[in-house]
C-alpha cells in the first residue's frame, strides 16, 4: 500500500465517524461550533499520530498478554501531554472542550488504530495512518460543528451569516444526534459505493 | 432530600447519554435487543460505582496530597481497565450465559467513556446540591455515580425497545443502521429535555 | 512479533512503560507549569480590567476574601493614584439553571455597577448564556445602576430588571449574584473608606 493511500484511506473509505462510527462521544459533545470541532479534531490527531508512532516502535518488545494495558498507558501519557499544553497555551478552548480532552484516552479510534494498524506496521506508516485517521476525524467534527453552528446560531466559524438566532435545538443535545444522523444519510447516499 | 435531588438530576435531567454525550458507543452498539441492553446496564452500574469509589479515594488520598493532579487521566484509566478485567473474570465464572450475551462489549467498558467521564466529573466538578457549590462527599459521589449509570441503563433500555420495533419497519436504504438510530436518539433526547429545570 | 508472556517480562515491560510515561508527563508538567499559572492569572486579570474603571495597581495581588451570609466572595480592590477607585468582586451563585454561575462585577467607589463579566457558567447555550456580555445586551442594563436604589430583581418578581426571554431562572440567578457582590462591596467600601 502506498504511503499516500494510507493517509487518504482514513479520510473517506475508512472515515472514523461516518464509516467506522467510532468516537461518537466527542463527535456529539464538542461540535457546538465549527471551531470547537476543529480544536477537538486536532487534539485527537496529535494523540493518534504520536501514540501510533510510539506503539509501532515498541510493539515488538511487549509480551502479548500486557499489550492492551501498555497501549493504554502510552495513549494516556500523550493525552496528558495534550491536556497540559492546551491548558497552558489555549486555555479558552481547553475550558470549552473540558471533559472531552481527558476522554480522548477512551476514544475507540485511538486504541482501535493502535491495535489494528500500529502494532503490525512500520513506524512511518503507523504515523501516517494516525495522521490520515486524524484528518478524517477532524474533517467530520468540523463539518458537523459547522452544520450545527449554521443551523443553530446562524453563524459560520463565528461569522454571522444568517439573520436571527437560528434553530436553538441544533446547539442543544438533541440536535447533535439529529444533525449527525442526517449527515450520515448524505454520506451513505453520495460517497459510499 | 439531597440524595433524591442527586438521583433525579443524574438519571433524568443530566442524563449521561442523551444530555452529556458519554457512553454513546455502547448506546448505539448494544441496543439491538432489550435483554442485552439490560445486561449491559447492570454491568455498567456495577463497574461505574466501583470505579468511582476507587478513583475518588485515589484522588483524595494520593493525587491531591502529592499535588500530582496531572496524573489523573493515566491513573484513572488504569484502575478502570483493571477493574473491568476483574468483573469479566468473575462474570465468566458466575454467569456464562450473560457473559456470552455481552460478548465483546464487556472489554469495551474500558473504552466506555462514561465510566472514565463520571469518575473525572465526580472529583473535579462543583455541584450545587444543598445551596453551596462544593465538591461531592464520598457517599454523595457514590449515589451520583450509581444514578448516572442508572440513567445510562434507562436510556439504553428505552432505546433498545424502540429499535426492536424499528426492525419491523421498512427504512429507506441510506437511513438503515446507524443514521436512523441517531435520529431516533435525537428525538429521545428531545423528550428528555422536558426534564430540564425541574431540580 | 509479540513475545512469550511470563510474569517477569510482563512485570518489567509495564514497569518500564510506566516509568517512561511518568518521566515524559513529569517533564511536560514542569515545562507547562508556569504558562498554565500565567494563563489562569491572565484570565482573572482580564476580567478585572474589563469590569473596572481605570486603575493603576494590581488588584489580584491585594485580593482577599469576605463572607456574606456564609457565602464566600473574593474582593479585588482597585486604586488610582493611591485613592480607592472601586473594586472588582468575584461571586458565585448556585441558583443557575444548569449549575453554578461565577461572575466578576466591577463597582465604582460610589457603589454603582461599572461592568460585569461572566467567568464560568453551565447555562443553556443560546438562552441562559446571554448573560455573557459577548452574547447579548442583557448585562448592559446594569451598567451605571446602583443596587442601593435599583431593585435587583426581574420585572416578573417586582424588580426593575428586563429578564432574558425564556431564561427567567438564569436572569434571577444573575440578579442574585449581583446582589451578593453588592453586599460584599458595601462591607469592603466601609473598610477601604476607613483607610483614607
Amino acid at each position: 500500500m502506498s504511503r499516500l493511500r494510507i493517509i487518504t484511506k482514513g479520510i473517506i473509505s475508512g472515515n472514523p465517524i461516518f464509516v467506522l462510527v467510532l468516537g461518537m462521544c466527542p463527535t456529539l459533545g464538542t461540535t457546538t461550533s465549527a471551531v470547537n470541532g476543529l480544536g477537538m479534531g486536532l487534539a485527537t490527531t496529535f494523540v493518534l499520530m504520536l501514540s501510533n508512532l510510539v506503539i509501532s516502535l515498541i510493539a515488538g518488545l511487549i509480551p502479548s498478554k500486557v499489550r492492551i494495558p501498555s497501549f493504554i498507558v502510552v495513549i494516556a501519557v500523550f493525552v496528558t501531554v495534550v491536556q497540559l499544553i492546551m491548558q497552558a497555551y489555549v486555555p479558552a478552548l481547553y475550558e470549552t472542550l473540558g471533559l472531552f480532552i481527558p476522554l480522548i484516552v477512551v476514544n475507540c479510534i485511538v486504541l482501535g488504530r493502535a491495535e489494528a494498524f500500529a502494532s503490525k506496521n512500520k513506524p512511518l506508516d503507523s504515523f501516517l495512518d494516525g495522521l490520515g485517521s486524524g484528518i478524517g476525524f477532524t474533517l467530520g467534527l468540523t463539518l458537523l460543528g459547522a452544520v450545527r453552528e449554521l443551523l443553530g446560531s446562524g453563524a459560520f466559524f463565528g461569522w454571522k451569516m444568517l439573520p436571527g438566532d437560528g434553530m436553538l435545538v441544533f446547539i442543544l443535545a438533541p440536535g447533535a444526534f439529529i444533525a449527525l444522523g442526517y449527515l450520515m444519510v448524505l454520506f451513505n447516499k453520495f460517497l459510499k459505493a | 432530600m439531597e440524595y433524591i435531588l442527586i438521583i433525579i438530576s443524574a438519571v433524568f435531567v443530566n442524563n449521561i447519554v442523551l444530555n452529556q454525550f458519554l457512553g454513546v458507543c455502547p448506546f448505539l452498539g448494544v441496543s439491538n435487543r432489550i435483554s442485552t441492553a439490560v445486561g449491559m446496564s447492570a454491568a455498567v452500574v456495577f463497574v461505574m460505582t466501583l470505579a468511582t469509589l476507587i478513583t475518588y479515594l485515589i484522588q483524595t488520598y494520593i493525587l491531591n496530597p502529592l499535588q500530582i493532579g496531572f496524573m489523573q487521566t493515566v491513573t484513572f484509566i488504569l484502575v478502570i481497565a483493571a477493574l473491568v478485567q476483574m468483573v469479566e473474570i468473575i462474570l465468566k465464572k458466575i454467569s456464562p450465559a450473560l457473559y456470552q450475551a455481552l460478548g465483546i462489549f464487556l472489554p469495551l467498558i474500558t473504552t466506555n467513556c462514561a465510566v472514565l467521564g463520571v469518575a473525572i466529573i465526580v472529583v473535579t466538578k462543583e455541584f450545587t446540591f444543598g445551596g453551596t457549590a462544593a465538591m461531592l462527599t464520598l457517599p454523595q459521589a457514590l449515589v451520583y455515580a450509581a444514578s448516572m449509570a442508572l440513567g445510562f441503563g434507562l436510556a439504553l433500555t428505552i432505546f433498545a425497545g424502540l429499535r426492536e420495533h424499528m426492525d419491523l419497519v421498512g427504512v429507506p436504504k441510506p437511513f438503515r443502521g446507524v443514521p436512523i438510530a441517531l435520529i431516533t436518539a435525537g428525538i429521545l433526547a428531545l423528550a428528555f429535555m422536558g426534564f430540564s429545570g425541574i431540580v | 512479533m509479540a513475545r512469550e508472556s511470563n510474569f517477569r517480562n510482563m512485570f518489567l515491560c509495564l514497569l518500564i512503560i510506566c516509568l517512561g510515561g511518568s518521566a515524559v508527563m513529569g517533564s511536560v508538567y514542569l515545562i507547562t507549569y508556569e504558562p498554565i499559572a500565567a494563563a489562569q492569572a491572565a484570565k482573572v486579570n482580564q476580567a478585572i480590567a474589563r469590569v473596572l474603571p481605570e486603575f493603576d495597581n494590581v488588584p489580584a495581588l491585594e485580593a482577599y476574601q469576605v463572607l456574606v451570609d456564609g457565602r464566600q466572595v473574593t474582593v479585588y480592590p482597585a486604586q488610582k493614584d493611591g485613592v480607592f477607585a472601586g473594586a472588582a468582586i468575584e461571586a458565585v451563585t448556585t441558583r443557575g439553571f444548569g449549575g453554578p454561575i461565577k461572575v466578576m462585577v466591577g463597582f465604582r467607589p460610589d457603589g454603582t455597577i461599572h461592568n460585569t463579566a461572566v467567568i464560568s457558567h453551565t447555562e443553556t447555550p443560546g438562552l441562559g448564556d446571554k448573560m455573557d456580555p459577548r452574547k447579548s445586551d442583557f448585562s448592559l442594563q446594569f451598567q451605571g445602576k446602583n443596587p442601593g436604589t435599583f431593585r435587583l430583581a426581574v420585572k416578573k418578581d417586582g424588580g426593575q430588571v428586563d429578564a432574558i426571554t425564556a431564561a427567567t431562572i438564569s436572569s434571577r440567578a444573575f440578579c442574585d449574584v449581583l446582589d451578593l457582590a453588592y453586599r460584599a462591596f458595601i462591607q469592603t467600601d466601609q473598610k477601604e473608606g476607613g483607610k483614607q
